[in-house]
């Protein structure tokens, strides 16, 4: 393998979560009755004309500065000419050579390597409405026994980021969606649901021999919704071209489908079948012109995005970059989070209970970051309990999870089950001396040098404290005792 | 009630009729529903007549007149068939759409119904709008009612005939190529197409996007700009449509003082028949002894027009037409086996020749690889014609020729000489290219047939225009009408598949 080195390009689509459509007044929906929201326009009625969402414009521009591009003063909508029953008009009003935003960049995180990738293109465009084949056996149109076509979706603005070929591995290319994914859901223009298939995406690759600067010819994936095919995909993918290429082949320009099943690549349609576009500017649309004044007045009302977060957590807050990127990734969860320091939490605790019991909590409570009963509060004082040594740590988990379940404050908690870890010299001095007076045996091992031991020994302490021992105060007894 | 005379009563002249109450707006869509029953069976400028909406609605009006009275109130129109209106149905002239009922009204047709505006019917059209002769409708072929034995022009041929007929008060056309002018032209009625933009396309069924216009033909300039006045305006459902910089105003002016007429040598380099020129000449002689100056100009590319028009309209056309595929509403073929039957066989018996002809050139005119050769030259074209009429409109006010180089020509005779056919349109073409408004107005006989007499401006200079031609229109005294001059015998029906602008 070390021989070839892949190249990946990736575009991404997202349907935008405006109220309306993009080019008509009709509603964006989810899940509603087939064919309800429709009108002249989004089913393409003889004389019906198109008019540009200026929300969707404006969610475009939001994605565009969030990937560093330079936003055009003057951007067109082209028509893609094709017949297909989802597409009313049998064409589709995109943006092919002047498009909304070119030449940006978006620096994403592969463990804790730092990745930059380069934007190629930011484009607007209108969804397919949505096909459904009865009868036949492929659940394609050929073989059907006929086809039904529901217009709610056609006519949703969708956006396309069409990124330069710079992404090193299947594992990047997961990484670049799924932080790219957040930064979308972060500016707040679309939640990107993938059950939905609100975020569609293709993967353009290469591979070529390991520092050459050229690129290989490419295939195409189109079409998935799951990070984890997608990289699947890709990893099946680079083999299959080395092979060919080892073989003294060459690799078709095609698109592949893959299936998860079998973990393989198929051809889709050769390249015979490609279509001619016959793309044209649409002449129902004046040009987009953006007033650069109102550009910069997006920019200054974007928000902070979870890459340039990760970074201030970790500078701020002193946090590892694991943890920093899994409280910046959300936006309700970093709010979360900050709102716990605020409440006189240390950050470095805060942060381990914020993205652990904390997160495990809201999952599985299926509530977003911020609601229910654990307030950025409660949790503050939780957490100094433990840094305090008031509850230890498992006994902090403990107070947690009876603080939801009782929906009690974490003080009142520790109180009335008795939580409160055992600092008292004394009395732990007391448990320790019966637990070595108990164990004579193992006291001998340990002298014998048996280091491991010591771990028995704490354990029989906490047993016999109910868990409530100063693990800090129990190690340093022991030792006294064991090391005299 | 007073007699009508409906072949010269003008929106004006019928306007104070119904303010001085000596006609209801019921007698005055009576007169022309009777007039519609004694010569369309000859004339066949509509595609449907809605005499009993008519009939009723007329009646509401006048029931509900005096308190809601507005400028044009009770007025009958008639209305291209290219134009969506909501319950009537709406064709287009063609097979593929022969049943289709829009779920919506087109935005200046609304603007009328709002004003209480009486319609009395769809007219006929070459289909799609591609055409300049009216025969090459699904249905049937439209006479112009000087000669049945000629066509009216096209594509707005059923709306010009109709009014020349006296079928219609006035009427809507819609112009691409010259389809409101020539018509006009041919049918002895006034006809503009206003600058691009300042009528909303919504609803007018598009043949080519950047060239389409609607505008209004009438009995005179007066009642032109009435027209013209209630359909202009920006509407926020046509992202190409303006506000006009000022209102149309009704013109009164008589005299033509200090005006600059620009004659532009390529409009007259060929083809232009003795007749329509002699009319021709005598108006421009007319423009000096009402005070103007008549001048030479050169439009340099007027030659290239022609052919840059025939890349434009039909790449738009290619694209326009497509979502007529018999998946949401229109024709559908019978059984078919397949998607790929249901598109062919769908579009291949829904459409007119002319229709597939225009489809087939666009469509090739887009392919990869012809793209620059043909629709980016034909482009750079459009910025050198409207660059000639920039130029030439900084030395004279308003730019004038023939609308057509020949008057009415007989049903089926222009297949045999495309030369002849392309070149009728060489004086409209490129108004349409340059997106300028032009107003075509009759200037007199030629062997018994109307002679139009076309005035072209900058952008928006409409008021102007309408001013000069009807100062003209005075100046001319045209007052002869049509006679229904046979043949009788049928003549052109839907085969004659004759080509043109449209």
């Amino acid at each position: 393998m070390s021989a070839w080195e892949p190249v990946i390009g990736l575009e991404m689509h997202v349907e935008l979560d405006t109220r309306t459509k993009m080019f008509c007044g009709c509603a964006v929906t989810k899940g509603e009755e087939p064919n309800l929201h429709v009108c002249p326009v989004c089913l393409a009625h003889p004389g019906a004309l198109p008019v540009v969402n200026e929300r969707a414009v404006e969610y475009a521009v939001r994605i565009a500065l969030a990937l560093n591009c330079t936003v055009n003063r003057r951007s067109v909508f082209h028509r893609k000419n094709y017949f297909y029953p989802d597409l009313p008009k049998a064409y589709q009003i995109s943006q092919y050579d002047e498009p909304l935003a070119v030449n940006g960049w978006f620096d994403y995180w592969v463990g804790d390597e730092k990745l930059r990738c380069r934007i190629h293109r930011v484009h607007m465009e209108e969804d397919a409405a949505k096909l459904v084949h009865a009868g036949g056996e492929t659940g394609r149109i050929s073989g059907s026994d006929y086809s039904m076509v529901d217009f709610n979706r056609g006519g949703t603005p969708l956006i396309e980021i069409v990124t330069e070929p710079d992404i090193p591995s299947p594992e990047a290319a997961r990484e670049f969606l799924q932080q790219l994914r957040q930064t979308v859901i972060a500016l707040g223009v679309s939640e990107c649901n993938m059950e939905e298939g609100q975020v569609r995406w293709d993967a353009n690759i290469s591979v070529r021999p390991a520092g050459s600067d050229r690129l290989g010819t490419r295939t195409e994936l189109k079409n998935m919704n799951s990070f984890r095919f997608l990289q699947q995909a890709l990893e099946a993918e680079i083999p299959r071209q080395v092979a060919i290429l080892e073989a003294g082949g060459s690799v078709e320009q095609e698109t592949l489908h893959f299936d998860p099943e079998t973990g393989t690549t198929t051809p889709l349609r050769s390249k015979e079948e490609a279509h001619d576009y016959r793309y044209f500017p649409e002449p129902d649309l004046v040009p987009l012109e953006l007033d650069p004044a109102w550009v910069e007045e997006v920019r200054a009302t974007q928000p902070e995005l979870p890459g340039a977060r990760l970074e201030r957590f970790m500078a701020q807050y002193g946090l590892p970059r694991a943890d920093a990127a899994v409280l910046a990734a959300s936006t309700p969860l970093a709010q979360f989070y900050e709102a716990v320091v605020a409440a006189g939490a240390p950050p470095r605790p805060a942060a381990n209970w914020t993205r652990g019991e904390y997160l495990a909590h809201v999952n599985a409570a299926g509530l977003e970051p911020g609601r229910g009963f654990v307030t950025p509060e409660r949790l503050a004082r939780l957490v100094r309990l433990v840094e305090e040594g008031t509850v230890s740590t498992s006994g902090g988990k403990e107070v947690f999870a009876l603080m939801v379940e009782e929906r009690a404050e974490p003080e009142e908690v520790v109180e009335r089950h008795g939580l409160a870890q055992v600092s008292d010299e004394a009395e732990l001095a007391a448990v320790v001396d019966k637990v070595l007076a108990d164990n004579p045996k193992q006291v001998e091992q340990y002298r014998a040098g048996k280091q491991q031991v010591m771990g028995f020994f704490v354990g029989q302490v906490m047993k016999a404290t109910g868990g409530r021992a100063n693990p800090r105060l129990v190690n340093e007894l022991l030792r006294a005792r064991l090391d005299a | 009630m007073a007699s009508l005379d409906t072949l010269r009563l003008t929106a004006h002249e019928a306007k104070r009729l119904l303010i001085d109450g000596e006609i209801s707006a019921a007698e005055l869509t009576r007169a022309y529903l009777d007039q519609i029953a004694a010569v369309e069976d000859r004339v066949r400028a509509y595609i449907l007549v809605t005499a009993d909406n008519a009939a009723r609605y007329s009646t509401k009006v006048d029931r509900e007149m005096q308190a809601v009275r507005g400028p044009l109130a009770g007025l009958p129109i008639a209305v291209k068939d290219n134009m969506v209106t909501e319950g009537v149905t709406t064709t287009c002239a063609s097979r593929i759409l022969a049943d289709y009922q829009p779920v919506y009204t087109a935005t200046a047709v609304r603007q009328l119904w709002d004003d209480h505006v009486v319609m009395l019917g769809k007219t006929n059209l070459d289909e799609f709008a591609m055409g300049s002769s009216t025969e090459n409708s699904a249905f049937h072929a439209t006479r112009n009612p000087w000669d049945l034995g000629t066509v009216p022009g096209g594509s707005s041929g059923g709306s010009a005939a109709a009014v020349a007929a006296g079928e219609a008060l006035w009427a809507l056309g819609s112009d691409t190529g010259g389809s409101i002018r020539q018509p006009a032209a041919l049918c002895g009625v006034v006809g503009m197409k206003p600058t691009y933009g300042a009528v909303s396309r919504y609803g007018l069924v598009a043949f080519a996007s950047s060239l389409d216009q609607i505008g209004p033909i009438t009995r005179s300039v007066a009642d032109c700009a009435l027209l013209l006045q209630h359909i202009v305006g920006r509407d926020p459902r046509d992202s190409t449509s303006v506000e006009l910089p000022e209102p149309i105003v009704v013109p009164r002016d008589e005299r033509l003082d200090g005006l600059r007429v620009g004659v532009p040598r390529e409009y007259l380099a060929a083809g232009i028949e003795p007749g329509v020129r002699a009319r021709f000449d005598e108006t421009l002689a007319l423009v000096e002894e009402l005070g103007g100056r008549c001048v030479e100009i050169s439009l340099p590319h007027t030659e290239y027009a022609l052919p840059a028009y025939y890349i434009i309209a039909p790449a738009e056309a290619s694209a326009n037409l497509a979502r007529y595929d018999g998946v949401r509403y229109g024709y559908r073929c019978q059984d078919p086996v397949d998607l790929l039957d249901m598109y062919e066989r769908t579009r291949g018996e829904g459409f007119g020749p002319e229709v597939k002809r225009r489809i087939m050139i666009g469509t090739y005119a887009l392919s990869a690889g012809y793209y620059e050769a043909y629709y980016g030259r034909a482009q750079k074209v459009r910025t050198l014609v409207r660059r000639d009429f920039a130029r030439a409109f900084a030395e004279v006010d308003l730019i004038a020729s023939p609308t057509s180089p020949t008057v009415a020509f007989p049903l089926g005779s222009r297949t045999a000489d495309p030369l002849a056919m392309y070149m009728s349109d060489i004086c409209t073409i490129p108004v349409n290219l340059a997106g300028l408004p032009a107003i075509s107005i009759p200037c007199g006989l030629s062997d018994g047939l109307p002679v139009g007499f076309q005035l072209i401006g900058p952008a928006f200079s409409e008021n102007r225009i309408l001013a000069v031609a009807h100062a003209l229109e005075q100046a001319i005294g045209f007052d002869a009408v049509p006679a229904f001059r046979g043949p009788h015998a049928q003549a052109g029906d839907a085969g004659s598949r004759e080509g043109g602008a449209s």
